[in-house]
């Protein structure tokens, strides 16, 4: 689900064409124009809006809100127990970003530079896992990672190890879900970008004697750079606020910021602090969508 | 062809194979006669079997459906004129109105969620059917507005300048030029949106009330409860069916467009 999703954004990423002018629209168009403005207004917009109301409340007798301002939700945010969650969802989102880079590029060029039919079959290939169900395919690492799950048994028949890792609920099965999970988001901008970049740069640079490593370095890489900051928001964003990953994968104790604001709001029934918790993590999110388009999209002259 | 260096071959290949074990192994599992862990004892279909006979899960794919086309539907009504609307609009091209539009699509969706859940418990909305439906047309609405406006983009405005010319209404524009010709666009946005509606987890989570279980809602209070075989049964079917889908809405919007790489991400 979340991979459709991100198609979506990578797709129109690629398309800034032509403007067209037309003076009059019918009525039709103005109606749906209105109504759907004042639908995401309502239920997209003001609910965003009210999470920070909320955040500056204090929470009522029974779970509830009370509305007495307060800035101690905020002050709970440094307490060292949230910030490990705030520190381990930062650091995880990071590492996952880079790693999906690292594999994505390799990915992405052989992508770029296929001939158009095995750039479409390959595509394709890409996507298909995404297509699928979120939940399912997260699932199915939970049968890989279990202490009875295919990777021990793997392992312990080719008798590397003698007794069942406990390799489910650590952080690494959690990165490992993270990486399988956004990759596409990561080699969908690497892919567009590269395309873009003539092949004829490359043969120029080898023209000049330059290694791969070189013409890597300085030709390929930098030229890359749009596509490596939209796939590293597109990444990174829903990595940090991921909570079917962590909540499968990671388990009570190693909870990410998805799965402990899930908590707050569903078990601790805290709604001024999940609020809080929620409104950190959406301006994070904000930030770096908007510095994203300051960059990439801005310089784009359409 | 370009030589490719070896070395970005191999880390392709294994990218690949990364990405469809853990599928593959899913629906190998779905076949496992085995109840308890991983271990092949032998092929059977007793757990599709299974499957099929339980109401319960029968009852909350027919809710997944329901809730899908409502909302897919909805989207779709509103989503195609405000796509037209923008595009035709001035200044509705400017890359701000992008990033804003795509934002229902990049923010993480437990935010969603939990801002959803507050605005209709705040309210006194009866959590169940209609607030999913909502929830979905959060996201289904911008990603149909997106996706049709590429489209739109595509075509050449020449098509409704001589449609006016020739002293047609904006009216008669809109229904015997514009919508006929942004037909793929338009199937395309709906089952990619008929899709991504039936599998979400996050937001169905958050807005689902008591009687609107939803597929994943029950995946995931089965996986909850406890490993059962039955589980990879159920996963397996869910994986073909989005696979279909989504196949389904790349081959309509790939007959009637050139094969261009652009439209080739979906």
């Amino acid at each position: 689900m979340v991979g459709t999703r991100g198609i979506g954004v990578a797709r129109s990423y690629c398309t800034m064409l032509t403007s067209r002018s037309e003076s009059s629209s019918a009525l039709p168009v103005k109606l749906s124009l209105v109504s759907a403005s004042l639908f995401m207004g309502l239920f997209f917009f003001l609910p965003l809006v009210l999470v920070f109301g909320v955040s500056l409340a204090s929470r009522g007798m029974y779970g509830g809100i009370s509305w007495i301002a307060t800035l101690e939700n905020y002050q709970r945010v440094f307490d060292p127990l949230v910030g490990v969650i705030f520190f381990r969802s930062l650091l995880l989102a990071g590492m996952t970003t880079v790693i999906c880079a690292v594999v994505g590029f390799p990915l992405a060029y052989c992508l770029a530079r296929a001939s158009r039919q095995w750039q479409l079959i390959l595509l394709t290939l890409v996507m298909i896992p995404f297509w699928t169900n979120f939940l399912v395919r997260t699932y199915a690492w939970v049968l890989i990672f279990r202490a009875d799950g295919i990777l021990n048994s793997l392992l312990i028949r080719l008798g590397l190890l003698d007794e069942p890792l406990s390799l489910l609920f650590t952080d690494v099965s959690v990165f490992v879900g993270l990486v399988y999970g956004y990759l596409p988001f990561m080699v969908l901008p690497l892919v567009a970008a590269i395309e873009r970049i003539s092949p004829l740069l490359e043969d120029a640079a080898f023209d000049l004697y330059a290694s791969m490593g070189a013409m890597f370095r300085h030709v390929l890489l930098p030229l890359s750079k749009p596509g490596f900051l939209a796939g590293g928001v597109l990444v990174f964003i829903p990595s940090l606020g991921a909570f079917i990953t962590p909540y499968l994968l990671g388990g009570g104790q190693n909870m990410m910021l998805g799965t402990f604001i899930q908590q707050e709001f569903l078990v601790a029934r805290d709604w001024p602090f999940g609020s809080a918790l929620s409104f950190g993590l959406m301006g994070t999110v904000l930030l770096l969508w908007f510095l994203l388009g300051r960059t990439s999209l801005g310089k784009d002259p359409s | 062809m370009k030589r490719m260096p070896d070395s970005f071959i191999a880390v392709s290949l294994l990218v690949m194979v990364f990405l469809y074990l853990p599928v593959v192994i899913l629906i190998g599992l779905s076949f496992n006669v085995s109840t308890m862990g991983v271990a092949w004892k032998g092929f059977t279909f007793q757990w599709y079997e299974k499957l099929v006979m339980d109401r319960a899960i029968l009852q909350a794919a027919v809710n997944s459906v329901v809730i899908a086309l409502v909302s897919t539907g909805l989207a779709l009504i509103l989503g195609v004129g405000t796509a037209i609307g923008l595009e035709t609009r001035q200044g509705g091209q400017k890359s701000w109105v992008n990033m804003i539009l795509l934002l229902p699509l990049v923010i993480p969706e437990i935010l969603l969620g939990v801002a959803l859940l507050m605005v209709f418990v705040l309210c006194q909305v009866h959590l169940g059917f209609s607030t999913i439906i909502i929830g979905h047309m959060v996201f289904n609405l911008p990603l149909t507005i997106v996706i049709v406006r590429a489209r739109l983009r595509k075509l050449d405005p020449a098509w409704e300048d001589a449609a006016r010319d020739l002293g047609a209404t904006s009216w008669d524009v809109l229904t015997r030029i514009t919508l006929p010709l942004l037909r793929p666009a338009i199937w395309g946005a709906g089952l990619l949106g008929f899709t991504v509606s039936l599998d979400d987890f996050v937001v169905t989570f958050f807005v689902a009330g008591p009687g609107s279980t939803t597929l994943p809602l029950k995946v995931f209070s089965m996986i909850r409860t406890g490993m059962t075989p039955e589980i990879n049964a159920l996963s397996a079917v869910m994986v073909v069916v989005s696979m279909v889908c989504v196949g389904l809405s790349w081959f309509v919007q790939q007959r009637s467009t050139p094969a261009s790489s652009e439209s080739s991400y979906l």
